[in-house]
């Protein structure tokens, strides 16, 4: 318990990443919170990513989480700005009443 | 060693608890705070580790710049005010045992994989980027971004203004009967069409036609 090695680091994005995935699956509330869910498993990618390249001693794990930061800030702006224009034509983003697929 | 891990310990907790109360608080605008102490305390344990680059990175983007992206739409689309429920709809309730088995299935897969997996032998010997310990972890990063992944680089950043365009163009609206300067009439206005001299015979004056 008291030598943290990367099985600590990789339990923690485990949890994390569950976390996310369960915030989507059980969501009620409005999409942003499940856009926030997403940000989640992102952070739970990271994270197992830069404990891996801690421990092997090696930088490419860094190297493309910088690249997933990039990638997850332009999600995050392209997912909110669908979000408003949702918002503007329909006057809700609660999750039940989105539902013109029929799904 | 001891500090290392009283340190582990206190910001994954943190970081636990607050990724929980991001997907449960009722509010909205409380789970954007509480996305943001989860970021702080990961970029925290980044720090710990190591990787201080990437910290303070994950500090400027995240917490600087997505995490108040969403505090902006949240305030701007006002959903605060709708009624959040949790586990109470009878709509909802279907999928609700569901989802927990099969997000708990897939957690106990991870954990399963993360107990039982080796490195390849011949992994260890053959890293490409090993840390030098002499330059720091910027530095070092830096060396490798620029010279080896610059293509990669590159194309996130075209990512990034293509998402800029995407976001710009999907929030655009054109409303009508708004009075706007247009910069194209004004720039390619030109002289001669401008202005038109005209002679005035004395004591009749002129009929201008506007």
């Amino acid at each position: 318990m008291i030598n943290i090695g990367l099985g600590h680091y990789l339990t923690l994005g485990a949890i994390i990443f569950t976390i996310g995935v369960i915030g989507i699956f059980l969501n009620r509330k409005n999409i942003i919170v499940i856009l926030m869910s997403i940000e989640l498993i992102l952070l739970a990618v990271n994270i197992n990513l830069v404990a891996f390249s801690i421990y092997l001693n090696d930088l490419s794990g860094q190297v493309f989480t910088l690249f997933i930061l990039t990638v997850a800030a332009a999600e995050a702006a392209i997912g909110l700005a669908i979000i408003v224009v949702y918002f503007r034509n329909s006057g809700t983003i609660r999750v039940e009443e989105i539902d013109r697929l029929k799904g | 060693m001891i500090a290392h891990a009283i340190f582990f310990y206190t910001f994954s907790t943190i970081a636990i608890v607050s990724a929980i109360m991001v997907t449960a608080s009722k509010n909205t605008v409380h789970s954007v705070f509480f996305l943001i102490l989860d970021f702080i305390s990961i970029s925290c344990l980044f720090i710990m580790i190591g990787a201080e680059f990437l910290g303070m990175i994950m500090l400027i983007v995240y917490v600087g710049a997505v995490a108040v992206l969403f505090l902006f739409v949240v305030m701007m689309l006002n959903v605060t005010q709708q009624k959040n429920q949790w586990f109470s709809s009878a709509y909802s309730s279907k999928h609700i045992p569901i989802g927990l088995i099969i997000s708990t299935i897939i957690f106990f897969e991870l954990i399963i994989v993360i107990g039982g997996w080796k490195y390849k032998p011949e992994l260890l010997n053959n890293l490409d980027y090993s840390v030098n310990n002499e330059i720091s972890n910027t530095h070092a990063l830096g060396q490798i971004l620029y010279t080896d992944y610059i293509h990669i680089f590159q194309i996130s950043g075209m990512i990034l203004l293509i998402a800029m365009i995407g976001a710009i163009v999907l929030t655009f609206r054109q409303r009508s009967g708004v009075k706007k300067q247009s910069y194209f009439k004004q720039i390619s206005r030109e002289r001669s069409e401008g202005i038109e001299i005209i002679n005035v015979e004395s004591n009749k004056g002129i009929k201008i036609d506007d």
